[in-house]
């Protein structure tokens, strides 16, 4: 039995590994778990973010953006004088980890502010753990309207700094029709993921509105490695453009396949294609395609410019949209801290929402009724192995 | 016309990556009679072997021949040296226990294989593997430390994706008026088949293959004949293991995303496949494979795309209804 007694040690010592890999994670002092300070004399913020899993660029850049937004706060002296710490927890892209880590943060680390997710379908799990306990929640990038509003009632605890899909749906439908002049599309949308099937939606009605043809809607499940049957039954279509609004593996994937069966037209996409692993899986196929997004690095307006300066010093690479977004969710969180009366859930919540004309770098930042920021969308075009500026869409 | 053909183009290309897979699968069930669902894990495992080796050699920015063989040869040693691994310390234990036991313990290998390879890495832990194989109580002999030093620090990969570098150049040619094909899907096609040929030829031309056939008769008797019963099932994992390895090559270089979990999907199907050519028969593999592969490619082309995976396995469904021992395999007569 000596072979079972191998195989035991093994799971033994992949459990030690799986215990201390814990570590890494915990970004924020152990100090304050060990020593636990009165709630007043710290401010500590949550962040729940993919840092791992297919959308791992997606945590970590806003990470980044919460970490810088933290440290040229306590540079200032902190919120009120108390300085920030930041917790993050891994939801290695899957919904129920995010909701876990979220109560953990709540109800465990009691942070004051709950920052996360990118995706929606995590946010989604996590608002109903932020709005039952009462603990102010903004989510830096996910656009689904279902985030901040439950049915016809809107989620108090909820709020986010980025417009939401039936905006950026319409705008990629406007950029389709106005500007590239196409009036044939064909989607290709990833039926598990409600961010992709809210963009396909809303793209689809708006570009029929506009006098456009659909000539074909498919579908994908994310992390299918092929995607030719699709796109040859979309080929046999010949739409002008191809809408993907999805994920970043999946889209690179879906770039190269097309082009392998020789489909020259552009694809055009959302937000959820801003990562530099788009330009690395998806190469020379990716070139000449669209997506809308949150904003350019390009854009040479100052307060951008110094974003783009300060994460750079700090971090090296260009900050993507997500990382800005993690800026201003951390921004807008901290200002609104500053004005509240005092520290509760409900006086921060009350001045979040209060937020109005908030000079983001991803634009003015104004809460609206429903807890969405009212704010332009930029259309960048993939060139070069880079993503470059097109346009900005008003609301 | 041309999308019909286009479409059995692509679906060929899948089914041999299937059929690859699934001649793992048949081949073990032939001389064991045991799933081995570890299988498609085996087959993720060596083509992140491959990732690291081309890692190592640089193929990313200069591909040559001589490359890509080491980084194939390299796959199929580790993937070779993992199925021989698992077979010696999970089943091999367990070989004169119920069944079950073992069906229980492959899937126990499949969870532990694709979630340890979810783990961060070593590197993101601040170990080396040097510390860990100390941490276990084994010291590293002089002699082996420059070899644990070549191991990559990046291990195991986490559950992010990685971009695998095309192993040799794609090549696309349009024929017939538009379908594409390149010279992946030729290359696929015919290793499948070449390797289909090969297998069918050790089962029944050699002596090995003679041995492995009275092992699965009765593994018992065939030890009192003299066969070394243990050498023979360990060269049958390492086989399919090896086959694996090819397969995850060939996928892995036209479909350039690797993670962990990417043997799931591909291992059900390529058992599937496997089942419905009638398991344990090394021709049926490869028909199963490329019929599977060419239903879904027509159900997503034709029909709705999200009913590609239900449409297809209903369809299996159905044959192994009419025909319970799959395509070509043998019905099963009762010994008495």
């Amino acid at each position: 039995m000596r072979a079972v007694r191998a195989v035991a040690l093994l799971a033994a010592s992949l459990a030690v590994v799986a215990c201390q890999s814990k570590k890494p994670e915990a970004e924020a002092p152990a100090k304050a778990a060990a020593a636990p300070a009165p709630a007043s004399d710290k401010i500590l913020v949550g962040h729940v973010g993919s840092m791992t899993g297919s959308e791992a660029t997606f945590g970590q850049s806003t990470d980044n953006g919460i970490k810088l937004a933290i440290e040229q706060w306590n540079a200032k002296g902190g919120i009120k004088g108390k300085p920030i710490s930041l917790r993050t927890y891994d939801s290695q892209g899957k919904p129920e980890e995010a909701a876990v880590a979220a109560t953990r943060l709540i109800v465990n680390d009691k942070v004051n502010l709950l920052l996360g997710e990118v995706a929606s379908s995590r946010s989604l799990a996590m608002a109903p753990v932020a709005d039952g306990n009462g603990t102010p929640m903004i989510t830096p990038s996910s656009t689904n309207p279902r985030v901040t509003k439950d049915k016809d009632k809107v989620r108090p605890y909820v709020f986010r700094v980025c417009f939401i899909d039936p905006f950026q749906g319409t705008v990629m439908a406007k950029f389709a029709r106005n500007d590239l002049k196409v009036d044939r599309v064909a989607i290709l949308r990833d039926v598990g993921n409600d961010y992709s099937m809210g963009l396909a939606d809303y793209f689809l009605a708006k570009f029929k509105e506009l006098g456009g043809t659909i000539v074909d809607d498919q579908s994908y499940k994310a992390g299918d490695q092929d995607f030719k049957a699709q796109l040859t039954a979309i080929k046999n279509k010949n739409p002008q453009a191809i809408y993907v609004p999805g994920y970043y593996t999946d889209v690179a994937l879906i770039a190269r396949q097309a082009r392998e069966l020789g489909m020259k037209q552009p694809l055009l996409g959302g937000d959820g294609w801003d990562s530099s692993k788009l330009f690395e899986i998806g190469g020379k196929a990716i070139e000449g395609s669209f997506f809308s997004n949150h904003y350019s690095p390009d854009d040479p307006s100052p307060r951008i410019q110094e974003f783009v300066k300060a994460y750079q010093a700090r971090f090296g690479g260009v900050p993507d949209g997500l990382a800005a977004q993690g800026y201003d969710a951390a921004m807008v969180g901290f200002d609104a801290m500053n004005r509240a009366a005092d520290g509760s859930g409900a006086a921060v919540r009350d001045a979040i929402a209060a937020t109005k004309g908030y000079p983001g770098v991803t634009g003015i930042i104004t809460i609206d009724a429903n807890h969405d920021a009212v704010k332009p969308a930029v259309v960048l075009e993939v060139k070069d192995g880079k993503s470059s500026y097109v346009t900005t869409v008003a609301p | 016309m041309t999308e019909f053909l286009q479409h059995v183009v692509n679906g060929v290309s899948l089914g041999t990556i299937y059929a690859l897979i699934a001649l793992g699968y048949t081949m073990v069930y032939g001389v064991l009679k045991l799933i081995n669902f570890a299988h498609g894990d085996v087959y993720m495992a060596a083509a992140f072997a491959g990732f690291y080796i081309a890692t190592a050699l640089g193929v990313r920015d200069h591909p040559t021949i001589g490359k890509a063989l080491a980084v194939l040869v390299g796959s199929m040693a580790a993937a070779g040296a993992l199925g021989w691994a698992i077979e010696r310390f999970a089943y091999r234990p367990l070989r004169n226990r119920p069944r079950l036991a073992t069906l229980i313990t492959a899937i126990g290998i499949s969870f532990l294989l694709e979630y340890g390879f979810q783990l961060p890495s070593l590197q993101a832990q601040g170990r080396t593997f040097e510390e860990v194989l100390r941490g276990w109580g084994w010291a590293v002999p002089g002699w082996l430390h420059s070899l644990v030093g070549v191991l990559p620090a990046n291990f195991p990969p986490g559950p992010t994706p990685r971009f695998f570098p095309e192993p040799f150049t794609r090549i696309d040619w349009t024929v017939l008026g538009g379908v594409h094909i390149s010279n992946y899907d030729v290359v696929s096609f015919l290793v499948a088949i070449g390797f289909m040929l090969l297998l069918q030829w050790i089962v029944y031309r050699t002596r090995f293959g003679t041995a492995m056939r009275a092992v699965s008769f009765d593994p018992r008797v065939a030890g009192l004949m003299g066969i070394p019963v243990n050498r023979v099932i360990s060269a049958t994992f390492v086989l399919g293991s090896v086959l694996a390895a090819v397969a995850a090559l060939l996928v892995a270089g036209s479909r350039p995303r690797i993670d962990p979990i990417m043997g799931l999907m591909p291992g059900l199907k390529a058992f599937v496949a496997a089942v419905f050519g009638g398991i344990g028969n090394v021709p049926g593999a490869m028909l199963g494979g490329i019929v599977l592969g060419l239903a879904e490619e027509m159900v997503a082309g034709y029909t709705v795309s999200s009913f590609r995976d239900g449409i297809a396995f209903a369809m299996l469904i159905l044959v192994l209804i009419v025909r319970p021992e799959g395509l070509l395999g043998r019905p099963t007569v009762e010994k008495v």
